[in-house]
């Protein structure tokens, strides 16, 4: 397969009647030479880091190298656990748990790049959550991750993952609309309602920039993995109550690629623009290395 | 063609793949080019390497491969202690290098025995370096791949005599390069091949009498 169309995917798991997650497994497994037990089992430790990646980030205290971040996801997990939190446990456990993954990048901890580095910590916060609420296994889990793959090939193929080339939205969007997709699935939903989930993920963070303060993987990037796993759910919620997008998905991924095409160097990572360049950005820059 | 671990994945140490697992990767082979236990390190980072290392984390990746430790051990932030237990003394210089890329980093290992070697490095983005001096010789290494090092005099059919040796022994070469001092002076021949090669392939090139040595550098 070329995944270079969501909806080409959707159509061939119809056909066969099957998930997008079981095509997608099978496919791989053949393009890799392998045994689908094998691919399987490689996902399945990538799940592993996954959850160590969420307890690692959890610990009071830690630090980025830096200096800049570190400790958010403590205070998070903290304001859940007492109650204290608006929005209920569901949400709040998947914002302690995307702060969690991308603190635990920042401190130099081991992580699964989903798509990036950048954006790691929105899958797994995703994935988790809604798996620990539903009490869904761990194999469904993994499978979903096999359908995240997907979508975020598709978008890899017809526009970008890099926030050098396509800024933000190219990062935590395509994190996000994998999240959205994953979680339809996991919750029973139509390859069809995957494919809307990943629309509507991806239009709600069209345009955002690559703007990191210092350079660093750090501000505003860990608060995005918030955003974005708050998009995830929304677009998933959306979805599997049968809410379509009116735009395609295969649309939407080519609208950001032209977004991003056109969007200024200075926005896309150099750190050059956005709020990496107001007056408490240069100053943070200037902390950490000197001169900014 | 992407595949689905390349978007799930890889299993990596944060927080960025050209600062950490790049630089972790250009420690280990300084490593493995002097084949020993360094006792000291001098690392002199050039360009951005030099104006960020220290918010990256870029310092405690280099000395995490100096030591020997892979692009997803847990134990890199720690790795500057774990190496002052060890017995490494390492200094960071912070000096430009002319014409290097931009996140280059030069390092200068010493063991016990005094032995050193100087290699220079480049991380090059997602987590891929190039390799682009070693003991003050220019190469082009990727480490994607086993390599082989051969240092000679510069004289006529010097790669004839190498590169038949490999097609005796079915090695397949996917790399070459080769640069000398001056002429007739000291070459070098950076050999880039498929899969495994046996270490007995150094003792038949070895037998030239132009030949200085023969080091197969692992993939990394």
């Amino acid at each position: 397969m070329k995944y270079d169309s969501l909806s080409d995917l959707v159509a061939a798991a119809k056909e066969q009647n099957i998930s997008l997650s079981a095509l997608v497994l099978r496919d791989q497994a053949a393009s890799a030479e392998k045994t689908e037990e094998e691919m399987f089992q490689t996902m399945t430790q990538s799940l592993q880091v996954m959850k160590e990646s969420v307890q690692d980030g959890l610990v009071e205290g830690i630090r980025s190298a830096s200096g800049l971040t570190g400790g958010d996801a403590f205070k998070m997990h903290e304001a859940v656990k007492n109650g204290k939190n608006i929005c209920g446990k569901v949400f709040g456990t998947a914002l302690t748990k995307a702060l969690a993954v991308s603190e635990t990048n920042a401190c130099m901890g081991r992580i699964v790049a989903a798509p990036t580095a950048g954006s790691c910590g929105i899958l797994p916060a995703a994935l988790l959550t809604i798996a620990e609420e539903r009490n869904i296994p761990d194999k469904d889990v993994v499978m979903a991750l096999f359908t995240a793959s997907a979508v975020g090939l598709v978008i890899a193929n017809k526009a970008s993952i890099a926030g050098a080339e396509g800024g933000c939205q190219a990062e935590c969007g395509a994190a996000s609309a994998m999240a959205a997709a994953a979680i339809v699935e996991m919750c029973g939903g139509t390859p069809e309602m995957c494919e809307h989930a990943c629309a509507i993920a991806l239009k709600n963070i069209l345009g955002l920039v690559c703007d990191p303060v210092a350079g660093l993987v750090e501000i505003p990037c860990i608060k995005r993995n918030a955003g974005g796993v708050a998009n995830a759910l929304v677009a998933a919620e959306l979805a599997l109550a049968g809410i379509g997008s009116a735009i395609p998905a295969d649309e939407v991924i080519v609208t950001m690629k032209k977004i991003g095409d056109i969007m200024s160097p200075a926005l896309k990572e150099t750190a050059e623009g956005g709020l990496a360049c107001t007056p408490t950005g240069k100053l943070l820059c200037e902390k950490v290395f000197g001169h900014s | 063609m992407l595949q689905a671990f390349d978007i799930i994945g890889p299993i990596m140490i944060g927080p960025s793949s050209s600062h950490t697992a790049g630089a972790v990767r250009i420690g280990k082979y300084a490593r493995s080019i002097l084949g020993t236990k360094p006792v000291s390190a001098q690392i002199r980072f050039s360009g951005s390497f030099a104006k960020t290392y220290k918010g990256h984390g870029t310092d405690k990746a280099i000395i995490a491969g100096i030591m020997g430790m892979d692009t997803d051990d847990g134990r890199i932030r720690r790795s500057m202690e774990i190496a002052k237990e060890e017995g490494l003394s390492f200094v960071f210089l912070e000096e430009d290098i002319d014409g290097a890329h931009p996140n280059t980093a030069e390092i200068t290992l010493t063991d016990a025995n005094g032995k050193s070697a100087e290699v220079q490095g480049a991380s090059i983005g997602g987590g891929n370096i190039i390799i682009n001096k070693i003991n003050g010789t220019e190469v082009s290494i990727t480490g994607k791949s086993d390599t082989l090092i051969i240092p000679h005099d510069d004289v006529p059919g010097m790669i004839a005599v190498v590169t038949n040796i490999l097609a005796e022994k079915k090695v397949n070469i996917h790399g070459f390069s080769l640069c000398r001092d001056r002429k007739g002076g000291t070459a070098v021949m950076t050999i880039e091949i498929d899969g495994d090669i046996d270490e007995s392939i150094n003792e038949a090139i070895l037998q030239n009498p132009h030949i200085h040595a023969s080091t197969i550098l692992k993939a990394i």
